[in-house]
């Protein structure tokens, strides 16, 4: 049995912006339009992503992350992933890990349910002895029944939501890290998904959750983050931070000024 | 804690296990360390290798008829249509040229197709890369595994092409064994080379897929080398010369000699040295330039 940990040091994450097309273009405006455009040494335009960002969660611990959107929320998730390696600061994970940070994580949409089952235990690095019961708890959750042999591509939206969600809650991990999209869904679904989704936080040692849902961040967590622009806002107990949070919100204009 | 029998929502799968140490300028040893991790846990990864590699293969040719076997067919009918055609403009007996041609086709078009799909390994794999941490390695694994069962669908041309005018290249056939591992570990090298470099620099792939194309008429692929003449002498310049000889030459029935080997060990020595030399430096970055 490992001692979940996780223990992040000064972490910066700068992006650099390399291609020149309308999808970075884009990127480049909204930087500027928020203030993180800058330049590192080699004089090519970087976006700040997250900037000297601390803390350090241990077992039992459940941290919210609240904050606008490009704060740096998912960027910070993906950091804790070991997705993006940080170039200034040190991050230290410790423990089994499962990131949600995409609802169609390794789903191929030409492949079928099933296949794409066995490569979702296969991306876990599960030994293909373990694939039948992945594929059976995944199977009776999102009820595709004969679907499952037929390409994702012909799925309602709903299926896809359902397998989406089953995939991702069906592998636990002593590390949960959660983007909010697994949030997302119609209420019908929710109302069935929920208790699938508590069991699987509860199960975590430690959860990390990206959410704009301020009353989930309450329920949920015992410390949250606010991150704004890439900056370390405010870390504290929940209830503080997400009313300094909606203060902080609902004057926008306080907010420009203060930058 | 829950179990699956107590609770029917209960999750019933466990992640698995990492230690994860990121960050700071790390020292090239550091680096070092990081880059043969990748690999070992990229080699851990095989049954899925193998199971993207052959997903790939299935999915091209999923809802036709034949299949994989397409590739066995038009294959076929390439070398026989390019077999009756050069034969007659070179002046050559079809009996002699067409397993030459056969032979030549079907190795060449696995190393164009490992070179040109190199440079999309990792930029093809984007929605995987940043949602989950994957070795890189894996990717190159990956294309290895599709392009050899490619392989394995056009040797099946080669088998009736040589049944069909009675070729037989005798014991020296073995000696191929040696070059196709070579191949291997090039493919492998060129992944994480020009995957590497083609996620930072984009315009690499158009260059890539023209200096495969002049490489097609410069290297004796449909054209035999003692057409030539003196010319042969500049052949040793052509590094695919050399890769391509020591596979083809055995199927021939003829050994190749020690300098088409020297030569072929010499590329694929500079290969991996500059393939981990970037990889080293580069792989903590893959992730932002996809």
């Amino acid at each position: 049995m490992t001692n979940p940990h996780i223990l992040v040091e000064g972490v910066s994450v700068l992006f650099p912006l390399y291609h020149g097309n309308a999808r970075s273009l884009k990127k480049t405006v909204m930087a500027a339009a928020s203030g993180r455009l800058g330049q590192d040494r080699q004089r090519r335009v970087v976006v700040q992503a997250l900037r000297d960002i601390s803390f350090d969660l241990r077992g039992g611990d459940r941290l919210g992350l609240i904050g606008s959107n490009g704060a740096g929320k998912t960027t910070l998730l993906r950091t804790l992933a070991g997705i993006y390696e940080p170039v200034i600061g040190r991050v230290r994970v410790q423990g089994s890990l499962n990131a949600l940070l995409d609802a169609s994580l390794g789903m191929n949409l030409e492949l079928t349910g099933r296949e794409n089952i066995m490569l979702r235990g296969l991306y876990n690095g599960m030994p293909r002895p373990a694939l039948p019961r992945l594929e059976q708890d995944v199977a009776e959750f999102a009820e595709l029944g004969d679907f499952l042999d037929l390409p994702v591509r012909i799925y309602s939206a709903g299926m896809v939501v359902r397998l989406g969600f089953a995939l991702a809650t069906a592998i636990k991990p002593e590390i949960l890290l959660m983007d909010e999209w697994i949030l997302a869904g119609d209420a019908e679904f929710m109302d069935r998904a929920q208790h699938r989704l508590e069991a699987m936080v509860r199960g975590a040692d430690i959860l990390v959750l990206s959410s704009h849902n301020t009353g989930i961040v309450k329920e949920w967590c015992t410390r949250a983050l606010w991150l704004d622009q890439g900056h370390l806002r405010l870390d504290g107990a929940p209830e503080r931070v997400v009313d300094a949070y909606l203060g902080r919100a609902q004057e926008p204009a306080m907010v420009a000024l203060a930058d | 804690m829950l179990t699956a029998a107590t609770m029917d929502t209960a999750v019933t799968s466990e992640a698995r296990n990492v230690v994860l140490e990121l960050g700071g300028e790390p020292s090239f040893a550091t680096r070092n360390r990081l880059a043969m991790r990748d690999v070992s846990d990229g080699a851990r990864l095989l049954p899925l290798a193998w199971t993207l590699g052959w997903l790939d293969i299935r999915l091209r040719y999923r809802g036709s008829m034949l299949g994989p076997l397409w590739l066995t067919l038009s294959t076929g009918i390439m070398v026989g249509a390019l077999g009756y055609l050069y034969a007659g403009i070179f002046h050559i007996d079809v009996h002699d040229y067409l397993p030459y041609l056969a032979l030549s086709l079907v190795l060449w078009g696995f190393l164009a197709s490992v070179v040109s799909e190199s440079c999309t390994a990792f930029t093809e794999s984007e929605g995987i890369v940043r949602a989950v941490r994957m070795p890189f390695f894996l990717f190159a694994a990956r294309l290895l595994i599709r392009n050899v069962l490619v392989l394995a669908h056009n040797i099946l041309v080669i088998a009736v092409v040589y049944l069909v005018f009675q070729v037989w290249p005798g014991w020296h056939a073995l000696l191929a064994l040696p070059g196709l591992l070579l191949w291997a570990l090039d493919a492998l090298a060129l992944v994480l080379l020009l995957g590497t470099f083609c996620a930072r620099f984009r315009d690499i792939l158009p260059i890539v897929a023209s200096i495969i194309q002049i490489a097609f008429f410069m290297t004796p692929v449909i054209w035999k080398p003692e057409q030539l003449g003196s010319g042969q002498r500049l052949l040793p310049l052509n590094p695919f010369f050399d890769l391509l000889e020591i596979v083809r030459a055995p199927l021939l029935g003829t050994a190749p000699g020690a300098r088409i080997w020297i030569g072929a060990a010499l590329c694929s020595f500079v290969l991996w040295g500059l393939a981990w030399s970037l990889f080293t430096r580069a792989r903590g970055r893959i992730a932002f330039w996809i």
